[in-house]
């Protein structure tokens, strides 16, 4: 008995690879996507980024001038996740079970937080640049959108697993709902809240710059200027300096996440 | 204020036709039932009365309904049908702010304790005291100086009083089970209710927990209804136990009725063979 389940399991997952590998074959047939070719590109691909793609002396020269404007997109993606955080606070104790006031404020709020956060935030940019037009405004707006979207889920989750409890004991005692989102919700969530926060702080500053590029503002318009101008050497500065950025904040993250925790 | 007096005046006249004398019982059960769906009765046709200083277990099995019967008394959850009626106001029909003044006179202590894990023991103890605060005292967490003594001197009392700047989520499960109690008990409650307060805990932690609930009715003189799984531990503690089977009550007498027949047909005699082997 015990041998035949382990035999079937074993056929199971056997069959599940194979259907992966016709899958992947059956997607590249259709796409017209040749492994082969794609595979005999990498060299020259890698050859063309060593040689262009250096950070030369006259590319330093424009440093403060990237630096400027990947400033001012640092804090732009911080200022839009920071505001939203506060919106997203709201929308989530309207939406989750626990603290939801009534039925019908919390579907809006599930609909609010799933239509901001399925639509990309690319598409954001572009639907934002028609109506508030080409500059800084429409970048944070977007990064906004987007992030309370996916900050209003985060925190429905949250409240939803970390307080259902003490809640229901605080109900009993005959606490005011401020009370309990006051003295139980809120102390409870609180650092999952942040650590939220903090990596959609992250996740802002990577999207900030397609976001830029779209918009026409901060390190994204830099890139895309010296990218069309085919000025590699800048392109690779701009790109370096993103990625330190980057880093730099994820290090100062996960720092604050482990005092919190 | 005519409101009270209409729901007090209601309440005692009903009482009144159903038993036919004056005394009033701290609280009365009337026909009580209650489903969450409309197939299955979580209860049906609940009665019974509790007077005040009274120490009562509500025994039965898994599923009989033991903890939805003890969340209709502090209406936290809705009440299907019958009427509870708690120190002459009838719960089921009460208006949000009675509501809370009810629940402020009703303690309740739970199976899993429903701190905040996160809060200190002496911040968890003072937020039994919400329900006598305004939204914006509460919020800004403002306690007289007799609420916070009087929250040390119940964490002296139930012996935890060292710990009462720890994090509640550093204690032992015996411990956050004192913390719910002291909770309960700043509320000044007239009854409280403990929903299978020592289902999680050790035979020591458990004989602790119910020796303090054991004295809450004999030192303070407050009515405790307690849900339990043991039926031994039931026998030894309760003046009175109620019995509960499928959502109906099926005994209802002090600890010295409940024969072992009596036992079989609260738990249903198979489930019983399994617990003796």
């Amino acid at each position: 008995m015990n041998q035949k389940v382990m035999q079937k399991r074993k056929w199971q997952s056997t069959l599940f690879l194979l259907i992966i590998i016709a899958v992947t074959y059956l997607s590249a047939v259709i796409t017209n996507f040749n492994f082969v070719d794609g595979l005999a590109a990498f060299p020259a691909a890698i050859g063309w980024i060593i040689s262009n793609l250096l950070i030369t002396q006259e590319s330093l020269e424009r440093l403060p001038t990237i630096l400027e404007k990947l400033n001012e997109t640092v804090f732009m993606s911080i200022a839009a996740t920071t505001t939203a955080a506060v919106i997203s606070i709201f929308l989530g104790l309207m939406g989750s079970k626990t603290t939801s006031l009534n039925g019908i404020l919390s579907v809006v709020a599930r609909f609010i937080a799933a239509v901001s956060r399925n639509i990309p935030v690319v598409a954001w940019a572009l639907i934002l640049l028609l109506s508030f037009g080409q500059n800084s405004v429409t970048g944070y707006l977007a990064l906004f959108v987007g992030t309370v979207g996916f900050l209003t889920r985060a925190f429905i989750e949250s409240i939803d697993e970390a307080s259902q409890s003490s809640v229901e004991a605080l109900t009993a005692t005959g606490a005011t709902y401020f009370h309990i989102v006051n003295k139980a919700v809120i102390p409870q969530c609180l650092p999952q809240m942040i650590s939220w926060i903090l990596f959609m702080i992250e996740t802002n500053i990577r999207s900030a710059t397609l976001v830029g590029i779209l918009t026409g503002t901060g390190i994204g318009y830099t890139f895309d200027m010296y990218y069309k101008s085919m000025n590699y050497n800048a392109v690779a500065l701009v790109t370096f300096s993103i990625v330190i950025a980057v880093i730099i904040i994820e290090l100062i993250s996960n720092y604050i996440r482990k005092v919190i925790l | 204020m005519v409101e009270r007096v209409c729901t007090f005046f209601w309440a005692y006249s009903s009482f009144y036709k159903w038993k036919g004398e004056a005394i009033m019982s701290l609280l009365q059960v009337v026909g009580l039932g209650k489903s969450y769906d409309t197939e299955t009765k979580v209860l049906e046709n609940v009665n019974f009365d509790i007077e005040a200083g009274e120490f009562v277990s509500i025994i039965g099995p898994s599923g009989a309904g033991k903890s939805t019967l003890l969340r209709c008394i502090n209406r936290m959850v809705t009440i299907s049908e019958g009427n509870v009626l708690f120190d002459g106001a009838n719960v089921g029909t009460l208006g949000k702010k009675q509501l809370r003044r009810l629940r402020t006179n009703i303690g309740m202590v739970f199976q899993h304790y429903n701190l905040v894990p996160r809060l200190t023991v002496i911040e968890n103890v003072l937020h039994g005291r919400f329900g006598y605060k305004t939204t914006l005292q509460g919020v800004l967490g403002r306690f007289t100086e007799q609420e916070k003594k009087r929250a040390f001197y119940l964490l002296q009392k139930l012996g935890i009083e060292e710990h009462a700047y720890k994090r509640c989520d550093q204690l032992s499960g015996g411990q956050q089970q004192r913390v719910g109690i002291a909770r309960a008990l700043i509320q000044d409650p007239k009854l409280v209710l403990c929903d299978e307060p020592i289902a999680s805990l050790d035979p020591n932690a458990s004989k602790v927990i119910m020796d303090h609930l054991k004295s809450i009715t004999s030192e303070l003189g407050i009515t405790c209804m307690v849900n339990l799984h043991q039926v031994e531990v039931a026998q030894q503690y309760s003046d009175r136990i109620i019995g509960l089977n499928q959502g109906k009550v099926v005994f209802d007498g002090s600890n010295h009725q409940l024969t072992d027949d009596r036992i079989n047909r609260i738990y249903g005699t198979q489930t019983r063979e399994l617990i003796t082997v």
